[in-house]
C-alpha cells in the first residue's frame, strides 16, 4: 500500500519531492507491534504528501517576501532572508487593486446569498416532496452542470449588454447564481436526504406543524451542509475567471482579472516574478484565511453529510 | 431514503385532506421558482439563442455592421467537421481531460484511503495541506505554477538539474505542446485531488467498523476487504466525483489561457475552450463558435450519459 501511494505522486511532481524531508526508514525494528510502526509510517508519509501539496503555496509567499535581487538569482532562495513587503507595496501602487477588490467582494456576497437560498429551496423540494416533472427537474440540474461555458459566454455577452448589465455587478452575479445553483441543489440535496424524515415526524406527532418540525428539527442538522454549500459556492465565485472575462472590462475588473493582467505584461517586458507573486497571495491570502476559519466546520460538514447520506 | 409524502404523517390526517392536498401539490413547485427562473435566465436562453446561432452566418458584418443574420443551414456544422485542425483541437482535448481525470481520481482516494489508516495529527496535517491547494484561487495558482516551471529562474529546473544526468537547466516547459500539457495537467490534478480525497474519506467514514472487524476475523485480506466492502460502499460517490472531474476538466479554460499568456497562442497549444473562444469571440464568427460549443456539449453528455443514469436511479433509490 506505501508503495501504491507513492508511486503516482513520483512523476507529478519529482523535483519537489527532492526537497521536502526524508521518508521515515522502513527498516524499523521488528518486534515492536507491527501495526503501529505501519501507521507511522503512514503518518510520516501523509506528512511528507501535505508538504508536497502546499509547496506552491509556499513557493508564492517566499518568492512574494524576498526582494528582488535573489529573485533575479539562477539559483533559487527556498527561504524568505531579508524579507520585505515591497512586492506588496509595488503590486498594489496604482490603486487597481482596491477597485478590483471591491467589485469582487460585492459580486461574490451578492452570489453566494442569492445562490444559498435558491439551491435550498429547490433541494428541500426534491428531496423531501414526490411531484411531476421532478425527475425532468433532476436531469436539468445535472445536465445544466455540464453545459460548457464556453459555448455559452457569446451569448451570454449579448444578453448582458442588450439589458445594460455588461460590467456591472448584478450583471456577473445573476450569471455567477446560474452557473452555481445547479452543483450547490445537488450537494445541499444530499444533507436534506440525509436527515430522516421520521425526526420531523416524530416532533409533529408531538404537536408540531409541519413548519415547526422543519424549523427547529431538520434546519439545524442541515447547517453544516449549508455551510460546506457555501464554502463551496464562495469558492467558485471569488476564483471565477472565464465569465468575469468575457463580461467584465478595464474599470470593472475582479481580482483574476486584475492579477491576469500580471502575467500578460510578461509578453513585453521582463516579468517581474516578486511582484506577480505578492499579487497571487494578495488574492489568494484571503481564501486561504477564510478556509482555515472554517476548515473544522467544513470537513466534518462534508463528512456528516455524506455519513448520513 | 423515505422522505416521501405519499407517506403523510399520522398527526396531519386530522387537518381536512382537501387541504393538505393542494398544498402538498403547490409547495414543491413554489420551492423550485427562484432556482428555475435564474436558470432559465442565465443558462436557458443563452443555451437556445447559440442553437439557433449555429444555424446562422453570424460573422463580423452581422456584429458590426448591423445587418440581420441569415439562416445558412447545416453550413457552420459541415465547416466545422471538416476542419482537420478542429478534430486534431478535439481529440487532444478528450485525451487530456480522461488522463488528468483518472490520475486526480487515483490519487485522491489513494489519499483518502491513506486518512483512514493514520493518527489524527498527521491525518490534520495532510487535510490542511490539501485544503491550502484546494483553497488557492485558479488563476493565483497557475501564476504561481508557471513561476516555479519558468525557464531559467524556476524552482522545478532547479531540482530537476540536481539530479545526476538530468540536464533540465532552460528547459523551456511552455514552448511545446506535450510538455506544455503536461503542466497544465499538473496544475489541474493539484488543484482537484483535494475535492477528490475530501469527498473519497467523507464516503470511507460510512464503511462499517464492524462489519470490516468481522472480514479481517474471518481472514480477509486488505485487497479484498477493499474491493467486497469499501469500493461497493464509496462506489456512488466515487461515480460522482468522477463525473464532475470529467466534466470540469474537459473546459478548461483558465489554466490553458495564463497558460497561454505566459507561452505561445499557437492552436497547437490549444484545448476546445480556448479554441472556441478564439474563433467564436477573437475570430468575430459567432455562428461556428456557436456550433463547436454545441459539439462540446454533446461531448459532455455522451461522455457521462451512464453516469447520469446511475445518478438519476440513484436518487430514484433515495
Amino acid at each position: 500500500m506505501t508503495a501504491a501511494l507513492i508511486a503516482p505522486e513520483a512523476p507529478l511532481d519529482r523535483a519537489q519531492v527532492e526537497q521536502s524531508p526524508p521518508r521515515a526508514p522502513r527498516d524499523s525494528r521488528p518486534g515492536r507491534s507491527r501495526r503501529r510502526v505501519g501507521k507511522t509510517l503512514l503518518g510520516a508519509l501523509a506528512v511528507v504528501i501535505a508538504v508536497i501539496w502546499v509547496f506552491p503555496v509556499y513557493w508564492m509567499i517566499n518568492s512574494a517576501l524576498l526582494p528582488k535581487s535573489y529573485l533575479e538569482s539562477f539559483t533559487p532562495t527556498f527561504f524568505p532572508v531579508e524579507a520585505s513587503l515591497g512586492n506588496f507595496r509595488a503590486a498594489i501602487a496604482d490603486g487597481t487593486f482596491f477597485s478590483a477588490l471591491g467589485i469582487s467582494v460585492g459580486v461574490t456576497l451578492t452570489a453566494v446569498f442569492c445562490c444559498l437560498i435558491f439551491a435550498f429551496l429547490a433541494s428541500i423540494a426534491i428531496s423531501r416532496f414526490r411531484f411531476r416533472g421532478r425527475t425532468s427537474f433532476v436531469l436539468a440540474v445535472l445536465v445544466v452542470q455540464m453545459l460548457p461555458a464556453e459555448g455559452l459566454f457569446i451569448a451570454q455577452y449579448k444578453m448582458m449588454s442588450t439589458l445594460g448589465l455588461k460590467g456591472s455587478i448584478i450583471g456577473l452575479s445573476l450569471l455567477y447564481i446560474a452557473a452555481i445553483v445547479p452543483f450547490t441543489v445537488w450537494m445541499l440535496r444530499g444533507f436534506v436526504a440525509g436527515v430522516p424524515i421520521e425526526l420531523e415526524e416524530a416532533a409533529m406527532v408531538d404537536g408540531l406543524s409541519r413548519t415547526q418540525a422543519f424549523l427547529r428539527i431538520t434546519f439545524p442538522l442541515l447547517a453544516p451542509g449549508l455551510v460546506a454549500s457555501g464554502v463551496y459556492a464562495f469558492l467558485q465565485c471569488w476564483n471565477e475567471f472565464t465569465i468575469a472575462l468575457v463580461l467584465m472590462d478595464q474599470s470593472s475588473e475582479t481580482l483574476p482579472l486584475w492579477l491576469r493582467g500580471f502575467v500578460q505584461q510578461s509578453s513585453t517586458r521582463a516579468i517581474d516574478w516578486g511582484q506577480v507573486m505578492a499579487a497571487s497571495a494578495l488574492v489568494a491570502v484571503p481564501v486561504i484565511a477564510f478556509f482555515l476559519i472554517v476548515q473544522g466546520r467544513l470537513t466534518s460538514g462534508l463528512v456528516s453529510g455524506a455519513v448520513k447520506g | 431514503m423515505t422522505s416521501t409524502l405519499q407517506r403523510t404523517p399520522r398527526a396531519a390526517i386530522t387537518r381536512t385532506a382537501a387541504t393538505n392536498r393542494r398544498r402538498k401539490a403547490f409547495a414543491p413547485y413554489m420551492f423550485l421558482i427562484p432556482a428555475i427562473g435564474i436558470l432559465l435566465f442565465g443558462l436557458g436562453y443563452p443555451v437556445i439563442w447559440q442553437v439557433v446561432t449555429s444555424f446562422q452566418k453570424y460573422g463580423a458584418m452581422q456584429q458590426l455592421g448591423g445587418q440581420a443574420p441569415p439562416f445558412v443551414g447545416l453550413d457552420n456544422y459541415i465547416a466545422v467537421a471538416t476542419s482537420p485542425e478542429f478534430w486534431g483541437v478535439a481529440i487532444r482535448s478528450i485525451v487530456f481531460c480522461v488522463v488528468t481525470a483518472a490520475i486526480t481520481l487515483v490519487i485522491g482516494m489513494l489519499l483518502a484511503l491513506l486518512m483512514t489508516a493514520i493518527g489524527k495529527a498527521s491525518r490534520l496535517t495532510l487535510q490542511i495541506g490539501l485544503l491550502l491547494a484546494w483553497a488557492m484561487p485558479v488563476v493565483a495558482a497557475t501564476t504561481v505554477w508557471i513561476w516555479l516551471f519558468d525557464r531559467r529562474r524556476g524552482a522545478v529546473n532547479y531540482l530537476l538539474d540536481l539530479i545526476p544526468g538530468v540536464d533540465m537547466n532552460r528547459f523551456d516547459w511552455l514552448g511545446t505542446p506535450s510538455t506544455f500539457f503536461i503542466v497544465a495537467s499538473v496544475i489541474i490534478i493539484w488543484m482537484s485531488v483535494p475535492f477528490v480525497a475530501f469527498s473519497a474519506y467523507a464516503a470511507l467514514t460510512q464503511v462499517s467498523e464492524e462489519v470490516l472487524e468481522a472480514a479481517a476475523l474471518d481472514g480477509a485480506a486488505g485487497w479484498q476487504r477493499f474491493r467486497s466492502i469499501i469500493f461497493p460502499t464509496i462506489r456512488p460517490v466515487i461515480a460522482i466525483v468522477l463525473l464532475l472531474q470529467l466534466i470540469w476538466d474537459l473546459r478548461v479554460f483558465t489554466q490553458i489561457t495564463i497558460l497561454q499568456d505566459a507561452g505561445s497562442r499557437s492552436a497547437d497549444f490549444d484545448l476546445l475552450g480556448t479554441y472556441i473562444y478564439k474563433s467564436g469571440v477573437a475570430g468575430l464568427d459567432f455562428g461556428q463558435g456557436s456550433a463547436m460549443a454545441l459539439f462540446v456539449l454533446a461531448l459532455t453528455i455522451a461522455l457521462s450519459w451512464f453516469y447520469i443514469r446511475s445518478l438519476l436511479k440513484e436518487d430514484k433509490q433515495s
